[in-house]
């Protein structure tokens, strides 16, 4: 039996986020769970996992860890991990563990997998499912090497659900005053222009042929652009763009100004998970194509009935103006 | 203030390549890679290309690229790159496979960075692409900072600014779209680079001629650096198979077309 550690940080205001509870889902399927938390305050996400079952609530607290930071999240990551005595450690690969727990996995002298889809045991031992080349395949290993940290993806597992109560936390005391970084805040664009939306049930991808010559022989990028913002506004959708949309944005062509990098997915992008997508105006065959990989249901919209964008990728494609649905969409939804 | 910048980054199939996995003797890899047109990392290249414009304005500084790959393939892929910024190549003749180990790679560029005459690592930055395009696990840096004692560490950075006291301001790439900023009194501090700011440079010939003087002979002293990756195991890699049968629908009205997408949307 592995000595498994559910290692989690603590959001601000004091709960887990739905990814840590998939991860401590998964972390008590394989077995006993000796629970790790993280943060400025934790007694309240412990508390509302204590009746998870575990066998311990360890925990690194204070103002020092309240926000992520290499430095601070990696010695508490090591303390817990050496405090657990852990073999096999399971995190939700959120940004803050995806930058800290590999330079946790080194100074413990383990390994580290990150974006797993799955650990589940086989042949008695546990192994991982994650994809290789930018989500193009996808392999099952496993790994002799202990401790072993595995990171994995939010949207793969149900998450956790059970009831709260009050945890017993034992508190393991981590010394980071040498950290020369000061973390001085969060940027993010005004919520109305907030077009990243992971928890949305709907991902909308825009490809560049929304900034191509129409019917009319004219670019129409800014109905383009209201026509998608008042669709994600409505439908309260996560945006998603194709990497030469995203291209053009940086180039200072007749483009839409709601599309940056960040939106980015495919190859070189993100790769989300949402329940359902909608496609609008994508082309490409399948190395493209992964930007939806993970999606659930897909519909498309274009123009071209064989796309390889949405032939045999989409559950349904719509062969008619991206532009004129838009329109009755948005009309519908208002 | 001058900075040693020293980039870590690798070379991967051209994006557009099919890639078909096989098992050979010693793992998974991918069929006729040898054969694959490759490129350098795409987030690698960001972090090169924000390398070199930090050093340019930052006088008396200097570029090394770090990178493990195949001999043959890394001076197929350095005709290009050397065109773009300069910089003095670092090369390791080894795997670039996408199933090598983060952990080995580490300890390999490591020993690479320790190597490497003159270089001061107390005013040292680590630059590489926060995941690459073939292994995309995002651990390798962080564990290269761990072999070098550097416990200042950004992942899905997008932004650099040095302040006036020489300190560093940087932008990192969180959930929901967000960036945090946090501020980094000094180097050395390791660097996962996202997308960046930076447009790629178009190819100098003049820049190229120069690098080219160094990358040769940087290619000829390339160490063999096998990767062993003891204790992982692959049980199997495989494409996925799942195609779907789509519905086509032709000649419907957009009215119509739009009612059965809000009705969709609305299902549980």
């Amino acid at each position: 039996m592995e000595r498994i550690l559910f290692l989690a940080h603590v959001e601000p205001d004091g709960s887990l986020v739905k990814a840590a509870l998939e991860a401590l889902a998964s972390a008590l399927a394989l077995g006993e769970v000796t629970v790790g938390l993280v943060g400025g305050s934790v007694q309240g996400a412990a508390d509302q996992i204590a009746g998870c079952g575990a066998m311990r609530f360890l925990a690194v607290e204070g103002e020092a860890f309240a926000q992520g930071r290499y430095a601070t999240d990696a010695a508490a990551g090591e303390a817990l991990c050496r405090a657990a005595g852990a073999e096999l450690v399971i995190a939700p690969s959120t940004s803050r563990w995806a930058r800290a727990l590999p330079g946790v996995a080194c100074r413990l002298g383990g390994r580290v997998d990150t974006h797993a889809a799955s650990i589940a045991t086989m042949n008695e031992v546990p192994a991982v499912t994650r994809w290789f080349y930018r989500q193009r395949m996808e392999g099952v290993l496993t790994r002799s090497q202990r401790p072993w940290i595995v990171l994995l993806e939010p949207g793969c597992v149900t998450a956790w659900t059970g009831t709260s109560g009050v945890a017993n936390v034992e508190r393991v005391a981590v010394d980071v005053s040498t950290t020369r970084t000061t973390v001085i805040g969060m940027q993010a664009p005004p919520a109305d222009e907030q077009t990243i939306r992971p928890d949305a049930k709907l991902l909308f991808v825009a490809g560049a042929g929304w900034t191509k010559k129409q019917a009319d022989g004219a670019v129409h990028a800014q109905e383009a652009e209201k026509l998608i913002l008042g669709f994600l506004h409505a439908a309260k959708a996560s945006l998603g763009g194709s990497k030469s949309l995203v291209d053009l944005s940086g180039e200072g062509e007749a483009v839409l100004k709601c599309m940056t990098h960040l939106n980015q997915v495919g190859q070189t992008g993100s790769t989300p998970r949402h329940p359902k997508g909608l496609s609008t105006c994508c082309h490409g065959e399948e190395p493209h194509v992964v930007g939806w990989r993970f999606i659930g249901e897909r519909r498309a919209i274009n123009l071209d009935a064989n796309c390889g964008w949405a032939r045999g990728k989409a559950d349904v494609l719509y062969v008619s103006d991206a532009f004129a649905v838009m329109r009755e969409l948005n009309r519908l939804l208002a | 203030m001058p900075f040693q910048i020293v980039v870590c980054g690798s070379i991967v199939p051209d994006p557009l390549q099919t890639l078909e996995p096989v098992t050979g003797p010693a793992g998974p890899a991918l069929k006729n890679e040898m054969m694959l047109p490759a490129v350098l990392d795409p987030w690698a290249g960001h972090a090169l290309f924000e390398a070199a414009h930090l050093a340019a304005q930052h006088a008396g500084s200097k570029v090394w690229l770090v990178s493990l790959g195949p001999k043959a393939k890394l001076q197929q892929v350095m005709m290009t790159v050397a065109q773009k910024v300069p910089f003095e190549l670092v090369a390791m003749d080894g795997p670039a496979s996408g199933f090598a180990d983060s952990f080995d790679t580490a300890a390999v560029l490591a020993e690479a960075i320790r190597g490497i005459a003159g270089l001061d690592r107390g005013r040292m930055l680590l630059f590489g692409g926060w995941e690459s395009a073939s292994r995309g696990a995002g651990s390798t840096l962080q564990m290269i900072g761990e072999r070098l004692g550097i416990t200042e560490q950004f992942q899905g950075v997008d932004e650099l600014r040095v302040e006036a006291d020489g300190a560093l301001q940087i932008l990192e790439r969180v959930e929901g779209g967000r960036h945090q900023v946090s501020r980094c009194a000094a180097p050395p501090a390791v660097l996962g680079w996202a997308t960046g700011r930076l447009p790629e440079p178009r190819n100098n010939p003049q820049v190229g001629m120069v690098n080219m003087r160094l990358v040769m002979p940087a290619l000829q002293r390339a160490k063999a650096a096998p990767l062993k990756s003891v204790g992982l195991c692959f049980h199997s890699v495989t494409l996925p198979k799942q195609r779907r049968e789509t519905r086509i629908v032709k000649d419907m009205p957009a009215g119509e077309i739009a009612r059965e997408i809000v009705a969709w949307i609305g299902e549980e």
